[in-house]
C-alpha cells in the first residue's frame, strides 16, 4: 500500500508541471508581461519608462525561461518561469502584484474559509442522507414521488437566488444574524450560521437525488433481498444493510472534495463579506493580480490530486474488498 | 437594412443545420426513433420539449442581427448608405415599443409612476415633490389609482381569448395532420388528442402551448401600456432585458458543448480503443486540466481575454462584435474546462466496446482503426454523448450567472441574467427594495434550467440502456 501511495504521489509531479506549463503560457505567453503592465496602470497614457519599472518592481522584466546574460545555472534560474512558475513547487508562493506575501496571506485566511466549509459538509451531508433516505424507503410511493419533484425544482433554482433571498428574509426581516462580515473565535458563529444554511439548502436538491439513486441502486442488490428473505425488518435492511453500503460511494464521493475545503466557496464567501480564500481569489480576480490566481490555480490543483489519492485510500479503509497495487 | 453576421449567430444557425441533419439521418434508424419516440411519451419530455423550443424561437429570432440604414444627410455622398452603429435583432422588432419605452429611472411592476420623488412644478405655481407619471407606462390612464387593475384584467381577458383561439386551431392543425399520416387509423380523432388517448401525449403539448401562448399574448397586449416588470435604473424595460437574455443562456449553453465535443469524442474513444501510450497520454492530459478549479481556470483565460480586447480596440467594429466574441470566448473556455467528464466516461466506455466481438471480428477482416472508431464505436457510444449533453445544458445556463457575478462571465453590456442579477444585487439595500430586476432574472432562468432538467430526464430515461432494463 505505501508503495502504491508513492507511486501515486511520484505520479502527480508531472500533472503539477502540467498545470504549471498551462498557467505559465497562459499567463506570460498568451499576454505579455507588458500588457499586464499597461492593463494594471491604466490603458491610455501610459509611458515605457512606468512599464519597465511596474515590472521592474514585481520581478517581471526578466526573459521568459532561458536567460542568455546570466552564465551557469543562473541562465535558467534568472528567469520568470523559474522565478514565478518552479518556485510553486516548494509552496514558495512569492509576493502579489500588490506587494503583499501571498503565503501568509493564504496561512491567515486558510481559518475562515474553513469555519464556513466545514460545517456546511457536515450539516449537509446529514441533511442530504436523512432527506434521500426517507424517499427511497418510501420508493414508489406519492411521498417519494413529490420529494424527487421537489429535488428537481429546488435544483433548477439558481444558486444565487438561495443567497439573495437567504439574506433577505433571514438579515433584513427577521433581523437574525448580521448579513455579512466576520470575527475571530467564537463569534464568528453568527456570521457563518447563514451561509451554511443557505449553502446546505442550496444543494439539498442535487444531492439528494443524487444520493437516493445511490440508495436504490444498493436497495436492488441480492444481499438487500436475502435479508429481506430472511425476515428482517425493512428498517432494519435499511438501516444496517443498505445504508452502511451505501456509505462506500457516498464517502468516496465527499472523501475527493475534503482538500478543497481549504479553497472556500467564491461565491459564498464574497456575498457574506467572510475573509476567506474564496473571496481572497474572487478580489484577486477583480483586481486582475495575476499573481494571487496563479498561486490559487497551483494551490488547487494540488489539493485536487491530494483528494485523488486520499479517495484512493479511504475506498481500502471503507471496503475491505478492495486491494490498492 | 444590412445584415449582420456575428460569430456566435453563425455557429447557432449552424448548429440548428447539424440537429436539422441528424434528425434527417435517424428517420431511416427505428432504434434512434424508437428511443426518442420514447422522450416524447412521456408527458414530462412532451411537455418540456414545448417549453424548449419556445425559448429556442425566441432565442433563434435574437440571432438575426442587422443594421438600420440611417436617414440620408446633407454631407452625404449620392448612393453612399450610412447605417446605424445599434445592431437590432428580429426579436427587437417583434418587442417593438418594449425597446424604446425608456423611462428615467426605476419605476415598479406595472406602476404608472416612477420609484423616486421628484420635484414637480405646480400648475398654478410653486413646487411640490411627488412621484412623477411615467413617459409610457400607464400613460393612457387618466387616473391610474383606480383604473390600473380593472384595465389589466380586460386586458387579460382579451389575451386570453387570443390564447384559446390560437391553440384551438393548432389543434385542429394537428389532427389534420395526425390523420393524414395515419389514414386508417380512427383513433387520431379530435376529442381523443385532447384527452390524451392518442399514442404520444399530444395534448401535453397543447396544454403546455396554450400557458405559452397566453403569457405571449399577455405581454403582447400589456408590454406596450406597461412596464410589466418595472423598469431598472437607467428605465429600461427588466422583461425587455430577461427576454432578450434568453439568447445569451441558450448560447452558454449550446456552444459550449458544440465546442467541447470534437475535443471530448475524439480524445475519449481513442483513449479506449488503442489503450497504451495514447491511453496514458490522453489520462495525462485530462488529469491535469481537471486537476485546475475549472472556476480558476476559467478566470484566468478570461482576464487574458480582457487584456485583448483592452489592447486591441480597433478590432472590432460595433460594441455588440466585441460583447458577442467575449461570449464566444466564455464558451470556448467552459467547454475546455468541461470536456474531461464526458471524455472519461467515453474512454470507459470504449475500453468496453473494443473488446466486444463484432469489434475484433472487424479487426480481423482488416477494418481500418479509423473506420472501427467511427463506424463501430462511435454510434454505440452516441447515447452517452446526448446524456450528457442535455444534462450539462442546465449546469451551464446556472453558471453563466454565477460567473457574470464574479466579473469573469459575459461583457457586462450584454443582457444576460447573471448580469441582471449582478446589477440588481446593489439595489438590495434600498428601501423599499427593487426587488423586480432579480425577479424577472430568477423567473426566466428557472423556467429554462426546470424544462431543461425535465427534459435531460426523459432524454436519459429513453436513452440509457441501464435504466431501460428495469422497466
Amino acid at each position: 500500500m505505501w508503495a502504491y501511495i508513492i507511486r501515486r504521489i511520484l505520479y502527480a509531479f508531472p500533472i503539477l508541471l502540467g498545470v504549471n506549463l498551462i498557467t505559465f503560457v497562459l499567463f506570460f505567453i498568451v499576454n505579455s508581461p507588458d500588457d499586464m503592465a499597461r492593463m494594471q496602470l491604466g490603458m491610455k497614457r501610459v509611458t515605457p519608462e512606468a512599464i519597465e519599472s511596474w515590472k521592474q518592481e514585481r520581478g517581471y522584466d526578466k526573459p521568459l525561461v532561458y536567460n542568455a546574460e546570466a552564465s551557469g545555472s543562473d541562465a535558467l534560474t534568472q528567469t520568470i518561469f523559474f522565478e514565478k512558475s518552479a518556485k510553486l513547487f516548494v509552496f514558495d508562493f512569492g509576493s502579489s502584484d500588490s506587494g503583499r506575501d501571498i503565503g501568509a496571506d493564504i496561512k491567515q485566511r486558510m481559518f475562515p474559509s474553513l469555519a464556513l466549509a466545514v460545517p456546511t459538509l457536515i450539516i449537509g451531508m446529514l441533511v442530504y442522507i436523512t432527506f434521500s433516505g426517507i424517499l427511497a424507503f418510501f420508493r414508489g410511493t406519492y411521498l417519494d414521488l413529490s420529494g424527487v419533484v421537489l429535488c428537481v425544482i429546488l435544483m433548477s433554482i439558481s444558486g444565487l437566488f438561495y443567497i439573495i433571498g437567504g439574506q433577505y428574509l433571514v438579515g433584513k426581516i427577521l433581523h437574525l444574524v448580521p448579513i455579512s462580515g466576520y470575527d475571530s473565535g467564537w463569534s464568528a458563529l453568527k456570521f457563518v450560521a447563514l451561509p451554511v444554511i443557505i449553502g446546505v439548502v442550496g444543494s439539498i436538491g442535487g444531492s439528494s437525488r443524487f444520493y437516493r439513486t445511490i440508495f436504490l441502486e444498493e436497495m436492488n442488490r441480492d444481499y438487500v433481498r436475502t435479508a429481506r428473505a430472511k425476515g428482517v425488518a425493512e428498517n432494519l435492511v435499511m438501516l444496517r444493510h443498505v445504508l452502511r453500503n451505501s456509505m462506500i460511494p457516498i464517502l468516496t464521493n465527499v472523501v475527493t472534495a475534503l482538500p478543497l475545503l481549504f479553497m472556500g466557496s467564491l461565491v459564498m464567501e464574497s456575498f457574506f463579506g467572510i475573509p476567506g480564500l474564496g473571496s481572497y481569489t474572487i478580489e484577486a480576480i477583480q483586481n486582475q493580480d495575476f499573481a494571487i490566481v496563479r498561486s490559487m490555480v497551483f494551490l488547487g490543483s494540488a489539493l485536487y490530486i491530494l483528494g485523488l489519492i486520499m479517495t484512493d485510500i479511504s475506498y481500502t479503509l471503507a471496503d475491505p474488498r478492495v486491494r490498492l497495487s | 437594412m444590412k445584415p449582420v453576421f456575428l460569430t456566435t449567430d453563425i455557429l447557432i444557425f449552424l448548429l440548428v443545420g447539424i440537429v436539422v441533419a441528424f434528425a434527417l439521418y435517424a428517420r431511416n434508424k427505428p432504434q434512434i426513433r424508437e428511443s426518442w419516440r420514447d422522450v416524447l411519451r412521456s408527458k414530462m419530455g412532451m411537455g418540456s420539449l414545448v417549453v424548449l423550443l419556445a425559448f429556442v424561437t425566441v432565442g433563434l429570432l435574437d440571432s438575426l442581427h442587422f443594421r438600420e440604414a440611417l436617414p440620408a444627410s446633407e454631407q452625404q455622398i449620392e448612393g453612399e448608405q450610412h447605417y446605424s452603429v445599434e445592431v437590432l435583432s428580429v426579436l427587437d422588432v417583434v418587442l417593438g415599443e418594449m425597446r424604446t419605452n425608456v423611462e428615467k429611472t426605476y419605476s415598479a411592476p406595472f406602476s404608472a409612476y416612477l420609484f423616486t420623488k421628484e420635484t414637480i412644478e405646480l400648475p398654478g405655481g410653486g413646487q411640490a415633490r411627488e412621484y412623477p407619471r411615467l413617459a409610457f407606462g400607464g400613460i393612457h390612464l387618466s387616473d391610474p389609482a383606480t383604473e390600473t387593475s380593472s384595465d389589466i384584467l380586460s386586458r387579460l381577458v382579451l389575451a386570453l381569448v387570443q390564447a384559446v383561439v390560437l391553440v384551438l386551431l393548432i389543434s385542429l392543425l394537428l389532427k389534420l395532420w395526425l390523420s393524414l399520416r395515419h389514414p386508417d387509423d380512427a383513433s387520431y380523432s379530435y376529442s381523443a388528442i385532447w384527452r390524451g388517448k392518442t399514442e404520444l401525449p399530444w395534448h401535453v403539448a397543447l396544454y403546455t402551448l396554450a400557458v405559452i401562448l397566453f403569457l405571449i399574448a399577455a405581454v403582447y397586449n400589456l408590454g406596450t401600456a406597461y412596464h410589466i416588470l418595472g423598469t431598472d435604473k437607467i428605465g429600461q424595460d427588466v422583461l425587455y432585458q430577461a427576454i432578450k437574455s434568453i439568447r445569451t443562456g441558450l448560447m452558454i449553453g449550446t456552444l459550449t458543448t458544440l465546442v467541447m465535443l470534437p475535443f471530448a469524442v475524439m480524445l475519449g474513444i481513442m483513449a479506449g480503443y488503442f489503450q497504451g501510450l495514447v491511453d496514458d497520454v490522453i489520462q495525462y492530459i485530462y488529469t491535469t486540466f481537471s486537476s485546475i478549479p475549472g472556476i480558476l481556470l476559467i478566470a484566468a483565460a478570461v482576464l487574458m481575454v480582457d487584456v485583448y480586447i483592452a489592447n486591441n480596440p480597433d478590432a472590432f467594429e460595433t460594441s455588440v462584435e466585441r460583447a458577442d466574441i467575449k461570449l464566444l470566448f466564455l464558451c470556448i473556455i467552459l467547454g475546455v474546462a468541461s470536456w474531461m467528464g464526458l471524455c472519461r466516461m467515453l474512454r470507459g466506455e470504449s475500453f468496453k466496446l473494443r473488446e466486444l466481438d463484432y469489434v475484433q471480428a472487424a479487426q480481423a477482416f482488416g477494418v481500418s482503426n479509423r473506420l472501427i472508431m467511427t463506424r463501430h464505436i462511435l454510434p454505440n457510444v452516441m447515447h452517452i454523448v446526448l446524456i450528457a449533453v442535455v444534462l450539462d445544458f442546465s449546469g451551464l445556463v446556472l453558471a453563466e450567472a454565477v460567473l457574470s457575478y464574479i466579473g469573469v462571465g459575459v461583457d457586462p453590456s450584454m443582457n444576460s441574467w447573471g448580469n441582471m442579477i449582478n446589477r440588481a444585487r446593489l439595489e438590495m439595500a434600498r428601501d423599499p427594495m427593487v426587488w423586480w430586476s432579480l425577479l424577472g432574472a430568477f423567473i426566466f432562468m428557472f423556467a429554462l434550467v426546470l424544462a431543461a432538467n425535465l427534459f435531460s430526464d426523459a432524454v436519459r430515461d429513453a436513452f440509457d440502456p441501464r435504466l431501460r432494463k428495469r422497466t
